[in-house]
């Protein structure tokens, strides 16, 4: 029964790629633009839950809230003070902010605080639920609970409220937007905010699975969910989702196959085998055009 | 209703308007005929926002909205039919639809104006949970024209709404613009079928190279030798 314990870490693992993957996506639908700075988003929100949780003495689902508040907040920031004023340059000017202000954040926080880890302080009970003779850790099953809340949520958002069908009509097409009355700037700012909250809870939940978090923790997790992104689609929600957990799955499978040192190897091949094979990615469209 | 006084736009680096005037009454259909990149487009996108004017003013009744953003000018009461359609193509017909109500708050207004724009163009509603970018093109350009007047606008721009479909649709597009028209919403037309936009309209304006070069009532320039010349097939 061991392959379902594997089971259980790779959609824990995957549900944190997705969550960050999600930013990537939402991102690149509405502004085209591969925002690398995200994974560093996610290890603030990983920091901002352990000084929560360590200085403050609260628990695991307010840290949670607070750092996906101050995530989307700084999303918002880095897109006015950095993304903004690039939107009618050419992508690859853009692309290289993203990269500066990622080493931006990075060594901001060395800075501050120095480069050694931190121990994430134990906030869950240490339990774990006996499932068909498998002992699965309660960790484990919030993070996936939690997970999947914020999915339903966010399709929710995307899908019924004002704000998400003005988030698709601008992806889709910016000056037909407008037309509507949508507030382009405004939507690319709550696409930032949703985007960065999720990376947020991300980070969180990531120090409390894993619980040691760094400063430059965020360079590959950031790029997995890249991957996972573009394996899913760039630019498609389900795709990154569906993406997430692929890429974490497939990791998991290698490690317990005896290959853990060729883990992060393998979603290098993925994404190398997409780019050939199909660069749309599984759920990726292809744009069609009626004149 | 609206009043443009001697505006001029650029397009990038292209001087696409040259101190253009022109003036919209209340009630009318008015047509502003030319050729292809004469700056019929250049205009409407200037008059809806999307593009700022250098030079030059636009009043809309009392207010200055030359270069304000596009939301505020949905708002006081100017929609745009864009050329090409531009509908939300992986979005439904009736999320097209509610987009095109996005700055309304009346709920129930809203309904009764999606279930309005079903009856004026029938075959939206049998599609209306249908991707808009399966549509045919003619279908299209209904749904761009429905997601407009979403907005209960008092003065509509239409942007080609010809291009690309044939004649029987065309017919059909131009019959709805003037019931649209009977109902009381003012119309700016740019076309290049010139003959059918001229058959509907009160005024006309025809616009080359960035500049107007003539303008009055439909009927004067059906007859005029040099609009037959260069728009109507030479007739």
């Amino acid at each position: 029964m061991e392959w379902i314990q594997q089971l259980v870490n790779g959609i824990s693992l995957g549900s944190i790629y997705a969550l960050i993957a999600l930013g990537y996506t939402m991102v690149y639908g509405i502004i085209k633009l591969i925002n690398f700075a995200h994974g560093d988003v996610f290890m603030l929100g990983a920091f901002i839950g352990f000084y929560a949780i360590s200085r403050w003495e609260i628990g695991f689902f307010p840290a949670l809230i607070i750092s996906m508040v101050l995530c989307a907040i700084i999303g918002v920031i880095i897109e006015r003070v950095a993304y903004k004023r690039l939107r009618s340059a050419t992508r690859i000017a853009a692309l290289i902010t993203a990269i500066g202000v990622s080493l931006l954040i990075e060594y901001t926080v060395i800075f501050f605080r120095g480069a050694s880890p931190e121990a994430y302080p134990e906030v869950l009970p240490k339990s774990s639920i006996n499932i068909l003779g498998v002992n699965i850790s309660s960790i484990s099953i919030l993070i996936l609970a939690v997970t999947i809340v914020l999915m339903i949520l966010l399709q929710f958002i995307v899908h019924k409220t004002k704000i998400g069908k003005a988030m698709r009509a601008v992806s889709l097409d910016a000056d037909a937007a407008r037309l509507m009355g949508i507030n382009v700037d405004n939507t690319i700012s709550a696409t930032f905010a949703i985007g960065s909250a999720l990376a947020g809870a991300a980070g969180v939940i990531f120090g409390v699975y894993y619980t040691r978090i760094e400063p430059l923790m965020g360079v590959l997790p950031g790029l997995k969910a890249f991957i996972a992104a573009v394996f899913g689609g760039i630019g498609s929600i389900p795709g990154a989702m569906v993406g997430g957990l692929s890429l974490g799955l497939v990791e998991t499978v290698v490690s317990a196959l005896g290959f853990s040192l060729w883990r992060d190897a393998a979603a290098f091949v993925i994404l190398i085998l997409i780019l050939i094979l199909k660069p749309s990615g599984i759920f990726g469209k292809n744009t069609r055009e009626k004149v | 209703m609206l009043k443009v006084n001697n505006i001029d736009v650029f397009y990038g680096n292209i001087h696409a308007l040259k101190e253009v005037s022109l003036e919209v009454n209340e009630g009318e259909i008015v047509t502003l005929i030319g050729a292809n990149g004469a700056g019929k487009s250049t205009l409407l996108k200037t008059l809806s926002g999307l593009l700022k004017p250098k030079k030059g003013e636009v009043l809309y009744q009392t207010q200055q909205i030359g270069g304000k953003p596009a939301q505020a000018i949905v708002k006081v009461g100017i929609s745009h039919v864009p050329e090409g359609r531009r509908v939300f193509s992986t979005m439904s017909v009736e999320e097209n639809l509610e987009l095109g109500a996005y700055l309304r708050t009346d709920r129930e207004e809203i309904k009764k104006d999606i279930a309005n724009v079903y009856g004026l163009f029938p075959i939206l509603g049998e599609r209306r949970k249908q991707p808009s970018g399966t549509l045919s093109g003619g279908e299209q350009q209904m749904l761009a024209m429905g997601r407009a007047l979403m907005a209960k606008p008092k003065l509509l721009l239409l942007d080609e709404p010809s291009m690309g479909l044939a004649p029987l649709i065309v017919k059909q597009i131009f019959e709805i613009i003037k019931m649209v028209n009977e109902k009381g919403t003012t119309v700016l037309l740019v076309e290049q079928n010139a003959n059918m936009a001229l058959s509907i309209a009160n005024r006309a304006y025809v616009i080359e190279t960035g500049k107007i070069v003539l303008s009055g009532t439909a009927k004067e320039l059906q007859e005029s030798e040099q609009v037959k010349a260069a728009y109507l097939g030479g007739l």
